[in-house]
């Protein structure tokens, strides 16, 4: 399956998807921050079909996903590259604090793979239907697994404890 | 053991050499001599650097982010800073943005020279190697006299850039870019018109287009296998869109197609520098930054491996509440896992190192079976010499 037909010839196309966009996923939210980056707020519940839209029928390339620890929530944005227009578009969404889980993109978008790995070794967000959700960065021996180093609540004190290595 | 059924083998590759950037550990699952599959293991190397950025002042984490990677310090900085302007809505004055792309394409050349090298090094043609290497070294002495350094450049800054190109740099700079471009051109010819190179890297670890789109994959992977993408040409920044050059793609995916992406490029990249000394304008090198107000910011590049993508959020404080850096090799090393299958362990090698990852790896290699050493880094080089000599060999017959 190609997914690079764009929507509209080139120049137009960054309206023609944020209304298509709009069009599709109504209680979305729509901020253009300059021509070339828009941030398109949706629901956590359809994080899936909004990642979908852009990667498959829009032809855009996944670029990446942000997590961010806020006093509302932990905020997940994924990126997406258009890569005919240069425009970034970024999906946007809150996960709340108390129920730390998201569906995962990677069955429909397989580029996430490793960045949704990455973000609940880093973050501690759980995503539900991710095909190895494994550990990929930290350290397999000397790591608990539920310590989280980007959340604001991390606790650096114990890992500063003195090496093996300082002493040499 | 019968040998009806074939017997599973794990080829451990990796993990850590104290020498390069990245360090991996491949888990190659092969039958007999067969590559049937792969499994990759990362984070030897994570250091932390999100969470170092978040505790540094804006002005702190370029020379933070340099050190990411030895080979792409510039662009690091270069994409951390674009996205600080995006997010403070920074003009930078044309004279820098010619200056960021010189620094930029010159780095581009050694990088891809250093790749080269290596390739005709793991193939058995030492000569290809100290070629590449011996002209890339005249690009290193000119990053010296632009920027004070080999390497970690400290050219970019929020605003601008910290060093000014002189006029009479420029003489100098055109010499090395003339002996580069000619060398290039003979490189180029000596290696693609090799039969036996052409044998050993065509139609081998081929990345299919679709697999590229589905996975995302950057730069020369993604354009040796048809997807036609390149940040400097779909969204321009600096002085990209000033001068004239050419996005170079392949369709064919293999190895071959990477090499031939990669010297092409590195002749478009001559060609940028060139034009960018002629028309650099006068003027300063650096606007006043009076700090970053709230907002986000994205910040990308076409590093010499493919984009570069960074994410600020400021609170408008002299740090960044959020620092998210995103480098090529993150989405290309997974494309490992598709190219890699059904080829022989004496190419396994020389897929792996296609999409420029590095080489760490092979050469701390050691398979053991029945506690007897199988493989190592230098077993797994000499397979891969052998190879290029049997093919030889059959070619001179």
């Amino acid at each position: 399956m190609q997914n690079a037909e764009p929507l509209v010839a080139t120049g137009q196309a960054m309206t023609d998807i944020t209304r298509e966009f709009q069009r599709r996923f109504a209680d979305s939210d729509v901020q253009e921050w300059n021509a070339r980056r828009f941030y398109l707020a949706v629901e956590r519940g359809r994080i899936v079909a909004a990642a979908e839209f852009l990667f498959r029928e829009v032809g855009c390339r996944f670029s990446i996903a942000t997590g961010i620890d806020t006093r509302d929530g932990f905020e997940i944005l994924y990126h997406f590259s258009h890569d005919a227009t240069g425009v970034v578009y970024t999906l946007k969404t809150l996960v709340p604090k108390d129920d730390v889980t998201i569906d995962s993109i990677t069955p429909r978008v397989p580029a996430a793979n490793w960045i949704e790995r990455e973000l609940r070794e880093l973050m501690g967000i759980e995503f539900r239907g991710h095909p190895n959700l494994v550990p990929l960065l930290t350290s397999d021996t000397d790591w608990e697994p539920c310590d989280y180093p980007l959340r604001r609540d991390f606790d650096r004190t114990p890992h500063d404890k003195p090496k093996p290595w300082d002493k040499l | 053991m019968s040998n009806d059924q074939p017997t599973r083998r794990i080829v451990p590759i990796g993990p850590y050499h104290p020498l390069q950037e990245e360090p991996e550990f491949f888990r190659l699952i092969v039958e007999g001599e067969k590559v049937v599959g792969l499994e990759i293991e990362l984070g030897y190397n994570h250091r932390g650097h999100e969470y170092l950025a978040q505790r540094m002042t804006w002005d702190q984490v370029p020379f933070l982010v340099e050190r990411i990677c030895g080979i792409c310090s510039n662009s690091h900085p270069f994409a951390y800073v674009m996205a600080a302007e995006d997010c403070g809505r920074i003009e930078v004055p044309e004279r820098a943005k010619f200056i960021r792309t010189i620094t930029h394409e010159l780095e581009r050349i050694h990088s891809h020279l250093l790749w080269v090298g290596l390739a005709g090094h793991f193939i058995g043609y030492n000569t290809v190697w100290m070629w590449a290497w011996k002209y890339r070294e005249p690009v290193l002495d000119l990053f010296e006299m632009i920027t004070g350094n080999r390497n970690h450049y400290a050219m970019n800054k929020i605003g601008g850039v910290r060093r000014d190109i002189l006029p009479e740099q420029v003489p100098d700079i055109r010499k090395v870019l003339d002996l580069v471009e000619e060398k290039v051109k003979m490189l180029t010819a000596a290696v693609l018109d090799d039969p036996v190179i052409r044998a050993r890297l065509e139609n081998v670890g081929v990345l299919p287009r679709q697999d590229a789109i589905d996975l995302s994959v950057l730069g020369p992977t993604a354009r040796a296998s048809g997807v036609d993408i390149d940040v400097r040409r779909d969204e321009p920044h600096a002085a990209y869109d000033r001068v004239g050059w050419n996005v170079i793609v392949f369709p064919e995916g293999d190895v071959l197609a990477k090499a031939k992406v990669r010297l092409l490029e590195t002749l478009e990249s001559v060609k940028i520098v060139r034009a960018c000394l002629d028309r650099m304008p006068d003027g300063p090198i650096e606007a006043k930054v009076e700090g970053i107000a709230p907002g986000e910011g994205i910040g990308r590049t076409e590093a010499p491996r493919g984009e570069v993508f960074h994410y600020v959020r400021s609170d408008g404080s002299n740090m960044p509440t959020r620092h998210k850096v995103r480098a090529p090799s993150f989405m290309n090393l997974i494309s490992n896992e598709i190219a890699v299958k059904g080829y022989s362990i004496a190419d396994a090698a020389l897929c792996l190192a296609a999409v420029d990852p590095c080489y760490c790896c092979t050469e701390r290699m050691a398979a053991f079976e029945d506690g007897k050493l199988r493989f190592d880094g230098k077993e797994l080089l000499r397979l891969s010499v052998e190879k290029t000599e049997r093919i030889r060999a059959r070619m001179r017959k």
